[in-house]
């Protein structure tokens, strides 16, 4: 029960894109379609769902401040959580070539759909800030698996319904100086005042 | 992205001077013709959430000058030794090991100001400004130029959010630098004179608005419209 209220609260309440503003540049550059909202959307889940876990072992078991005892008394005291930054986009960009040479292998048809997402999410804020977000508030595993997830379908959600309402969008008159980016600011200002009715929801 | 400044990009001759006129325009360019945030649309993702108060802006706006800087200078000065293919992670290193620099000298001397930004110091890392300038920039220059290109990038990204800064304190908490400028203004006219505060301002809301109500005031101004 708590974790399905933590994945409700991840993906409406805490919403990466209108609450944190994470991921906005491919959130904006990419939202122009439903159909490469969709590709990326899905690859934003899948690395997500697989890097905040990986990133929470390699936070617990050799950054973590003593996390390096089982080595022996003298490794106790040591604090490496300074190189987090560094590690976790390690494996972030790490993983994001790894999954990209799996699906390439496995799945041709996935991969041709997600093909040029793959390698753009390795510099999406939205992953990282999914790491650094977990590493901030203490989840244990299972939590972490079920953000990650929550969040990449966050993410997902509001990427698909930007993109949907900007397709409309094309037949509409907008004045010169607010086509493209002021618009779609204006856009995602109202979407977030929606997703603020969440707010408050404890289940 | 911006492939436009790497095509602007001529040889230059050793005797140009410090501040040719070339030179001033790679700063001057980006605050407002090419400004990364609402001309080339980078960078928004760790610029709106510090915007609530002017002073969490401010050290962001400082260390994000830090650190692009200082990335171009290095990548610049690498860029003969770089193979094409690991580049990526050679830049993300560069930028990593900036920001964990940028991150502990926070910890150290701004304990509050650490707590505050949280984890979006980290998110300058991602922050497409930064990597869209090693690409399109540092990756062919030489390193002067890589810095004075940097530090106007970083600037025209400053100053924008220094501006929605401005504007979501002033409405959303009626003050400016944590100063009570609404207090102030209300005292000045007696007690029934009131100005309120706009929630909305504080909320993630208020920052697209103010953003987007800047863009399109620029880019009216300059005359720039997308397709």
């Amino acid at each position: 029960m708590e974790l399905f209220s933590l994945a409700i609260r991840s993906i409406f309440i805490d919403n990466m894109v209108f609450a944190y503003f994470l991921g906005m540049c491919s959130f904006l550059a990419v939202s122009k379609k439903v159909s490469t909202a969709l590709g990326l959307g899905a690859a934003v889940i899948f690395v997500l769902t697989i890097t905040v876990p990986l990133n929470w072992l390699l936070n617990e078991f050799v950054l973590k401040e003593g996390a390096l005892s089982f080595f022996g008394e003298t490794f106790a005291t040591i604090d490496l959580t300074f190189l987090r930054f560094i590690m976790f986009i390690a494996i972030i960009a790490a993983m994001v070539q790894l999954v990209e040479m799996v699906v390439e292998k496995f799945a041709p048809a996935l991969y041709s759909a997600l093909g040029i997402f793959l390698p753009l999410i390795a510099v999406n804020c939205a992953i990282l800030g999914g790491s650094l977000f977990m590493a901030q508030r203490d989840y244990t595993l299972a939590e972490a698996t079920v953000y990650g997830f929550g969040s990449g379908i966050g993410f997902f959600l509001a990427m698909v319904a930007l993109a949907a309402i900007r397709e409309k969008l094309k037949y509409s008159n907008v004045p010169n100086g607010l086509k493209g980016l002021g618009i779609t600011m204006l856009l995602t200002g109202l979407m977030g005042i929606a997703f603020m009715s969440f707010m408050g929801i404890d289940l | 992205m911006s492939t436009e400044t790497a095509e602007k990009a001529i040889i230059v001759k050793d005797s140009e001077a410090l501040l040719s006129k070339r030179r001033k325009k790679l700063v001057t360019d980006p605050l407002v013709d090419d400004n990364p945030i609402t001309i080339q649309v980078l960078g928004i993702c760790s610029a709106l959430a510090v915007t609530t108060q002017m002073q969490p802006t401010l050290v962001m706006a400082l260390s994000v000058i830090f650190v692009i800087v200082m990335s171009n200078l290095t990548i610049s000065l690498l860029r003969n030794k770089i193979p094409g293919r690991v580049r990526i992670i050679v830049q993300l290193a560069v930028v990593a090991t900036l920001v964990t620099l940028v991150n502990e000298v926070l910890k150290a001397f701004a304990y509050d100001m650490y707590k505050e930004l949280s984890v979006f110091v980290g998110l300058i890392i991602t922050n497409c400004i930064v990597m869209g300038r090693l690409e399109a920039f540092a990756l062919g220059n030489k390193p002067y130029d890589s810095i004075l290109d940097g530090f106007g990038s970083a600037l025209g990204y400053s100053w924008i959010i220094l501006t929605v800064a401005f504007f979501r304190e002033l409405w959303g908490s009626g003050s400016i630098f944590g100063i009570p400028v609404f207090d102030y203004v209300s005292g000045l006219f007696g007690e029934d004179f009131n100005l309120a505060t706009n929630g909305l301002m504080v909320s993630p809301v208020g920052a697209f608005i103010i953003l987007g109500l800047l863009i399109w005031i620029q880019r009216s101004k300059t005359g720039y419209v997308e397709n």
